[in-house]
C-alpha cells in the first residue's frame, strides 16, 4: 500500500508539470507582445513596461518559467492586473459558492445515476433500461445551458417555485441558499448523471457476464445477492474511474452554469478574467482546476486499493 | 442404487424464432454414488446439457425446448426459479473449467463458502465456521484458517479448485456436476483434483457427472460413459466396455485419435547438420527497478540443447516451467538474458533487429491459439505471402507458392482468397503451418502447436507436421504440456521444471526409464497411463 | 478434411448487437435528422426566408407570425433563418475537429502504442493536457489567439486529441501482444509495415464509434464558446451566438434562447444516437469473441 501510495502521488508531478509548461507557454507562444495584449490598445509606453517588468517578461524564458514555478510553490500566484489584488485573494472569495454547488451536484448525481445504471442492468432490454438509457443519452446530448434555461422557464418564471437566478450563502441563510443551489446542481448534474448510470450499467453488464456470476447462481444465492454481493463490487472500478474523468466535465459545466445562474464563484471569475485579459489569474485558475482534477483522480486511483484487493501496487 | 439424475430426450435450442438446436434429444442416468463421464469435442452439447441441469443457460441465448430433467424424480425444466435456487448447492452442485474467473476475485474464499451455508441453512456463524472448516480440512488445503481469509488470486489454480469442489460439496448435494474441472490445471495437481473428487464422492455417495474431453481422465475415473457429438448422443456403456469395444465409428475414431504414451520408434536420419544450439541460457524477469516490488524469477536458466536437422526436440513441462520462453527466446520474439543461440553456426542472441532479418527466415513459429495467430483481416493468401515478400520474392510468384502450399497442408487452392474465419481451428492451423513453410525454414518452433485442438483434429495436424518434416527435412522444436504427444512426435524430449532442463534425451530413454524423479512424477500423474486407446487395451505389462 | 467447422454453440452469445433492439427505430430517425439539419445548412442560402444578418429595429421581438415563422430578435432579425444558418458553423466545426482529432489522434495514438520510448513522454503530455477543463483551455486559447474559425476549431481539437490517442493506444498495446503480429516479427516484416497493416485496421471500428462522440462534443464546445462570448465572431449566427445575445431577454421571450437551444440538443443527440448504434454493431469487445 505505501508503496504504490507513493508511486501514484509521484506519477501525478509530471502531469501538473506537463500543464504548468503548457499554460506558461499559452501566454508566451501568442502573437504579438503579451504585454500589448494585456494592456490593450490604448496603452502608454509606461504602462506596458510596467506590464512587462510585473510578468518579468525581459528574462530569457527558461528563467521565467523557473521564477514563476518558484513563486507558485510558494504559494504566490500572482497580482491581478485589473484589481491589483493577489491572486489567492480574488480565488478565496470566489470559491466557496462553486466548491457548493459542486459538493451538492456530486452527492446528488452518484445518489441518482448509480442505482439507475444498476436498475437498468438488472432490468436489462426491458423498458426499464430503456428508460435509462433514453434519460442518459439526453443527458449527453442537451447542453448544459439549455438545460439550465429549461429549469429556469419551468421552475423560476412558469412555476415560481424558486428564484430566476443570484446565489446566497449557506451559513447566512441556508434556506435562501438551498432554494437558488438546487436549479444549478441539477443543471450541472444532468450530465454527470448520464455518464455514471450510463457507465454503471455497461460495467455491470460486463461483470453479469463472468464466471464468478454464474458460480454464485449455482450456489443458489438470490438474484438480489448476486446482484449486491458479488457483481455490484466487482463493477464498481471503472464507475469510480469515470467519476474522476467526468470531473472535467463538471469544471466545464461550471464556467457555463455559473453564468446562466449569476452565480458568483470561480466559473465567473474566470470567464470575467479571460475577458479581461487578466493573465496571472487565467493561469492560476487554470493551475487549480487541473490540480484539482489530478487530486481527485489520484484520490481515486487510491480508493481502487479498498475496491478490488487485486490492485496492491 | 438410487437413480439420482434422469435426463430424458433433453432438447436444448438457441433462443430465437426458429433457433437451431444444440442439443438433440438426449437422455442419461446416474445413480448414487455413480461417476458418469459425458465425453466430446467441442460443440457437442456436454457443457449445454450441464448447465440446462443447473438451470443456467445464458438467458437470452439458449432455452431447454423438450424432454425433461428429473433430480430424485423432480422435474427441474418445471421447476421454479426459486425451487431452482433451493436445490442448487443443497441437492445439486456444479464445478467449473476456470477456477480462477470461477472464485469472485474481491471476496475472501472462506467468505464465498460462507454465503452458501447462510443461503441455505439456519446456522449460526460460529456453526458455519466449524462447517467451513472442516470442508476446507476435507478438500485437503493447509492450514485452513490462512487459506479462508486469503482472497483467489493469493491462492494457486489446484488450491482454488479445491477451494471451488469445497464450496459445491459443503451441503452434501445427491448430484456434483464438474464441468472440465481439470483442463485448466497441470496434470500434477490434476492428479490430485481428481483423487480428490473420488475420495470424497465415496465418502458421501455423491453422483457425479464429469465432462471432459480427455479420454485419460475417462479411464482413471468414469464408471460409465457417455459420447456426445454434435448435440447427439452417440453412444453409452461402462468404462470398460466402452474402452475395449466400442460400437460406434465415432467412438473408434474419437479413442484411436488419442496418442500413446509409449514412445514412438527411433527414427534414423540422413543429415547430421546442426540447426540450432542453445547454450546457457538464460531469461529473468522483474528484479531491480526504482520502487519495483516484483522479485527477480529465473523463467530460464542454463538451457542447454543442439538440434539436428531432420529431428524434432520435445520440450516438456508444466504451465511455469520455462518452456514456452525458451521458445521464444529461440524466436528472438524476446531477448535472452545471456547465453547463446546458434543457427547455422552463428550467434543470433544479441543481433538487433534489423541484424535478425537475414536469420529470421530460418526460424518459423506455429502458434497455441489458431484463433488469433492470424490476422483476421487479411486473406489467407497475403498471410502466406507476407514473408517471402518481405524477403523479395515477386507478388505473383508468391502466390503461387501459397497456392502450392495450402495443397501440402491439405486445404484446397481455392482457400487462398478466403479469410481465416471462414476455417475451422483445425484448419487455421494448417494456414499456419503453410505460412510458415513458404519461408522454406531450417527450424519450425511450434508452441503448443496443437494444445487448443479437438483430439481428432488434433492427430491430423501431428501428421502433417511429420509428413511435412519427412519432405523437408526441417528441425521441429515441439513445445507441449503433453507427455502422450511429446511421446508420439518427439524424437529427443527435454523435461524442463522451474525454468531449468531437468532431463534430456532421446524419448525412449526420457519417457520410457526416466532417471529424473520429476520426469516419474509427471508420468505418473498422466491420465489413462494404464491405457493404450488406440489399441483399445490396457497398455500391455512389458 | 474431416475437421470440419464445429458447432459453436456460443455460451456467451454476444449482447451487443440485440441491446439496442429496443432502439432499433431511433438511429434510423436520428440519421434522418441529422440529413435534415446537414440539407439545411449546406442550402440555407436558397431554404431561409429572410436576410439572417441584416438588421431591422422595426420588427424586434416580434412573435411567431406567417412572415416569421419562430418570430424576430432584438434586432428585428427572423429568428428561423437565423437558426438555420447556425447549423452551418455548428457542422464545420463538428466536422473540422473530428478530422483533426481522428487523424491527429490516431498518429500520435499509433507511435504511442508501440514505440515503448516515445510512449512515455507522450502520455505525460496527454495526462497533462486531459487534466485541463477543455472549455477553460478552449476559452483562453481563443481570446489571445482572436476569434476566428480556425483559432476555435484548434481550441476545440486540442484537448479532444488525448482521448483518440488513449483509445488508439489502448488497442494497439493490446493488438501487439496478439501472435498474428508475433508472427509477422517472424515474418520479417518491418515495424512501420507491421503498425501500418496488421495493427492500424484494428483502430478503425472503435475510432468510427468514438468519431462521433468528437464530433457531437466539439459542436457542444463550440456552442459553449459562442454562448460564453469566446466562440466565433458575434456577427456570425451561430447557435450559441443567437442564445448569448437572447440571454437578457430570457424572461421576456425564451424562444429566443429555447429555439436554437432544441436545434442544438437535436443535432447532438442525432450524432450520438448514430454514435450509440455504431458501437452497438462494430463494438470492439463484442468483435473479439472467437467467432
Amino acid at each position: 500500500m505505501p508503496v504504490y501510495f507513493v508511486r501514484r502521488v509521484l506519477a501525478a508531478i509530471p502531469v501538473m508539470l506537463v500543464v504548468a509548461v503548457f499554460v506558461f507557454l499559452l501566454l508566451r507562444l501568442t502573437p504579438g507582445d503579451p504585454a500589448a495584449i494585456i494592456a490593450g490598445d490604448m496603452a502608454t509606453p509606461a504602462q506596458l513596461e510596467r506590464i512587462r517588468d510585473t510578468l518579468g517578461l525581459n528574462d530569457p524564458l527558461h528563467v521565467q518559467f523557473l521564477s514563476w514555478m518558484g513563486r507558485i510553490l510558494q504559494g504566490d500566484f500572482g497580482t491581478s492586473l485589473i484589481s491589483n489584488k493577489p491572486v489567492i485573494e480574488l480565488v478565496e472569495d470566489r470559491m466557496w459558492p462553486t466548491i457548493w454547488i459542486a459538493l451538492i451536484t456530486i452527492t446528488l448525481s452518484v445518489i441518482i445515476a448509480v442505482p439507475m445504471g444498476v436498475l437498468a442492468a438488472w432490468r436489462h432490454r426491458t423498458w426499464v433500461d430503456h428508460i435509462v438509457m433514453t434519460f442518459s443519452v439526453l443527458g449527453f446530448s442537451i447542453p448544459v445551458f439549455v438545460i439550465g434555461y429549461l429549469l429556469i422557464k419551468l421552475f423560476a418564471i412558469d412555476l415560481r417555485w424558486v428564484p430566476v437566478q443570484g446565489y446566497k450563502a449557506p451559513s447566512g441563510d441556508f434556506g435562501g441558499f438551498a432554494i437558488r443551489a438546487v436549479l444549478p446542481a441539477l443543471t450541472l448534474a444532468s450530465i454527470y448523471i448520464a455518464l455514471i448510470a450510463r457507465m454503471t450499467r455497461a460495467s455491470l453488464l460486463d461483470v453479469l457476464n463472468e464466471d464468478y456470476v454464474r458460480t454464485a447462481r449455482a450456489k443458489g444465492l438470490a438474484e438480489r445477492r448476486v446482484l449486491f454481493r458479488h457483481a455490484l463490487r466487482n463493477a464498481a472500478v471503472p464507475v469510480m474511474t469515470v467519476i474522476g474523468t467526468g470531473f472535467a466535465l463538471l469544471i466545464s459545466g461550471v464556467v457555463v452554469t455559473e453564468s446562466v445562474f449569476n452565480i458568483p464563484g470561480l466559473g465567473r471569475l474566470t470567464v470575467d478574467s479571460i475577458f479581461a485579459r487578466d493573465y496571472p489569474v487565467i493561469q492560476a485558475l487554470i493551475l487549480l482546476t487541473s490540480g484539482i482534477y489530478v487530486a481527485v483522480n489520484l484520490l481515486i486511483d487510491l480508493s481502487y486499493t479498498l475496491l478490488d484487493p487485486r490492485i496492491r501496487y | 442404487m438410487a437413480e439420482v439424475l434422469n435426463v430424458e430426450n433433453l432438447r436444448v435450442a438457441v433462443d430465437a424464432p426458429g433457433g437451431a438446436e444444440v442439443v438433440r434429444g438426449i437422455s442419461l442416468t446416474i445413480s448414487e454414488g455413480e461417476t458418469v463421464c459425458l465425453v466430446g469435442e467441442s460443440g457437442s452439447g456436454k457443457s449445454v446439457t450441464s448447465l440446462a441441469t443447473m438451470g443456467l443457460l445464458p438467458k437470452g441465448s439458449l432455452k431447454p425446448v423438450g424432454g425433461a430433467i428429473r433430480l430424485e424424480g423432480e422435474d427441474l425444466l418445471a421447476c421454479s426459479a426459486a425451487r431452482l435456487r433451493d436445490l442448487r448447492a443443497t441437492r445439486m452442485s456444479m464445478i467449473f473449467q476456470e477456477p480462477m474467473t470461477a472464485l469472485n476475485p474481491v471476496m475472501k474464499v472462506g467468505d464465498q463458502i460462507t454465503e452458501v451455508l447462510k443461503a441455505h441453512t439456519k446456522l449460526s456463524n460460529a456453526e458455519c465456521h466449524a462447517k467451513v472448516m472442516d470442508m476446507l480440512t476435507q478438500v485437503g488445503l493447509p492450514d485452513v484458517a490462512r487459506i479462508a481469509g486469503s482472497y483467489p488470486h493469493q491462492l494457486s489454480g489446484g488450491q482454488r479448485q479445491r477451494i471451488m469442489i469445497a464450496m459445491a460439496l459443503v451441503l452434501e448435494p445427491k448430484l456434483l456436476i464438474a464441468d472440465e474441472p481439470t483442463t485448466a490445471l497441470d496434470v500434477t495437481t490434476q492428479k490430485q483434483i481428481l483423487f480428490l473428487i473420488k475420495e470424497l464422492q465415496e465418502k458421501h455417495g455423491t453422483a457425479v457427472l464429469f465432462i471432459t474431453h480427455d479420454m485419460g481422465v475417462v479411464s482413471e475415473i468414469a464408471h460409465r460413459v457417455y459420447v456426445m457429438n454434435r448435440g447427439d448422443m452417440v453412444e453409452s456403456a461402462p468404462v470398460d466396455t466402452l474402452l475395449r469395444s466400442p460400437r460406434e465409428e465415432y467412438t473408434r475414431k474419437l479413442l484411436s485419435a488419442v496418442p500413446s504414451l509409449t514412445p514412438r520408434a527411433a527414427r534414423s536420419f540422413a543429415s547430421d547438420r546442426t540447426v540450432l544450439q542453445v547454450t546457457e541460457l538464460v531469461k529473468r524477469y522483474g528484479g531491480g527497478g526504482f520502487l519495483s516490488k516484483s522479485p527477480e524469477t529465473l523463467a530460464a536458466n542454463d538451457v542447454n540443447f543442439t538440434l539436428r536437422a531432420g529431428r524434432t526436440l520435445g520440450i516438456v513441462g508444466e504451465s511455469g516451467s520455462g518452456k514456452s520462453t525458451v521458445a521464444r527466446c529461440v524466436m528472438r520474439l524476446i531477448d535472452p538474458s545471456a547465453g547463446g543461440i546458434r543457427v547455422a553456426g552463428h550467434d543470433i542472441a544479441t543481433l538487433s533487429r534489423t541484424g535478425m532479418k537475414p536469420y529470421r527466415k530460418k526460424l518459423q513459429m506455429v502458434f497455441q491459439d489458431p484463433y488469433r495467430s492470424l490476422n483476421p483481416r487479411i486473406t489467407v493468401a497475403e498471410s502466406i505471402m507476407e514473408g517471402p515478400v518481405n524477403y523479395g520474392t515477386p507478388r505473383a510468384k508468391a502466390r503461387a507458392r501459397a497456392e502450392e502450399l495450402l495443397e501440402l497442408v491439405g486445404l484446397p487452392r481455392t482457400a487462398a482468397a478466403r479469410y481465416p474465419h471462414q476455417f475451422s481451428g483445425g484448419q487455421r492451423q494448417r494456414i499456419a503451418i503453410a505460412r510458415a513453410l513458404a519461408m522454406e525454414p531450417d527450424l519450425l518452433v511450434a508452441d503448443e502447436a496443437v494444445s487448443a485442438l479437438d483430439v481428432s483434429v488434433q492427430a491430423q495436424v501431428l501428421d502433417l507436421l511429420a509428413e511435412v518434416q519427412e519432405r523437408m527435412g526441417i528441425a521441429i522444436l515441439f513445445i507441449t504440456h503433453d507427455l502422450r504427444v511429446a511421446a508420439q512426435i518427439c524424437d529427443d524430449v527435454a523435461v524442463m521444471r522451474r525454468g531449468e532442463v531437468v532431463e534430456i534425451g532421446d524419448t525412449a530413454t526420457v519417457l520410457g526409464n526416466p532417471r529424473h524423479e520429476y520426469t516419474r512424477a509427471l508420468l505418473e500423474a498422466a491420465p489413462g497411463r494404464h491405457w493404450d486407446f488406440a489399441a483399445f487395451a490396457p497398455v500391455s505389462a512389458a | 478434411m474431416a475437421d470440419t467447422t464445429p458447432i459453436r454453440a456460443g455460451l456467451r452469445l454476444p449482447t451487443g448487437k440485440l441491446a439496442g433492439a429496443g432502439f432499433g427505430l431511433a438511429p434510423i430517425i436520428a440519421a434522418v435528422v441529422l440529413l435534415l439539419i446537414v440539407l439545411a445548412a449546406i442550402f440555407a442560402p436558397q431554404i431561409t426566408p429572410h436576410d439572417p444578418i441584416a438588421q431591422n429595429p422595426v420588427l424586434r421581438l416580434k412573435p411567431p407570425s406567417a412572415d416569421f415563422p419562430l418570430g424576430t430578435d432584438a434586432y428585428g432579425r427572423d429568428l428561423l433563418s437565423r437558426v438555420i444558418y447556425g447549423a452551418r458553423i455548428s457542422l464545420i466545426i463538428g466536422l473540422g475537429v473530428t478530422v483533426l482529432a481522428v487523424v491527429l489522434g490516431l498518429a500520435i495514438g499509433l507511435v504511442s502504442g508501440f514505440f515503448r520510448v516515445a510512449d512515455a513522454i507522450v502520455m505525460r503530455i496527454m495526462d497533462g493536457l486531459m487534466a485541463m477543463p477543455s472549455v477553460l483551455l478552449a476559452i483562453a486559447i481563443v481570446s489571445l489567439f482572436g476569434a476566428s474559425i480556425w483559432t476555435v476549431m484548434a481550441a476545440i481539437t486540442i484537448p479532444e486529441i488525448p482521448r483518440v490517442v488513449r483509445l488508439v493506444r489502448s488497442i494497439v498495446l493490446s493488438a501487439r501482444e496478439e501472435p498474428y503480429v508475433e508472427a509477422a516479427l517472424s515474418l520479417g516484416t518491418s515495424m512501420p509495415r507491421i503498425l501500418w497493416r496488421h495493427l492500424m485496421p484494428n483502430t478503425f471500428a472503435p475510432l468510427t464509434v468514438q468519431a462521433t462522440y468528437v464530433c457531437a462534443s466539439a459542436i457542444l464546445t463550440e456552442a459553449i464558446l459562442s454562448f460564453l462570448g469566446a466562440g466565433v465572431s458575434t456577427e456570425t449566427p451561430t447557435w450559441g451566438n443567437i442564445m448569448a445575445e437572447a440571454r437578457i431577454y430570457f424572461q421576456l421571450k425564451p424562444s429566443l434562447i429555447l429555439w436554437p437551444g432544441l436545434a442544438l440538443s437535436l443535432c447532438i443527440l442525432s450524432i450520438n444516437l448514430l454514435g450509440d448504434a455504431a458501437r452497438d454493431v462494430l463494438d470492439p469487445r463484442m468483435g473479439k469473441r472467437k467467432d
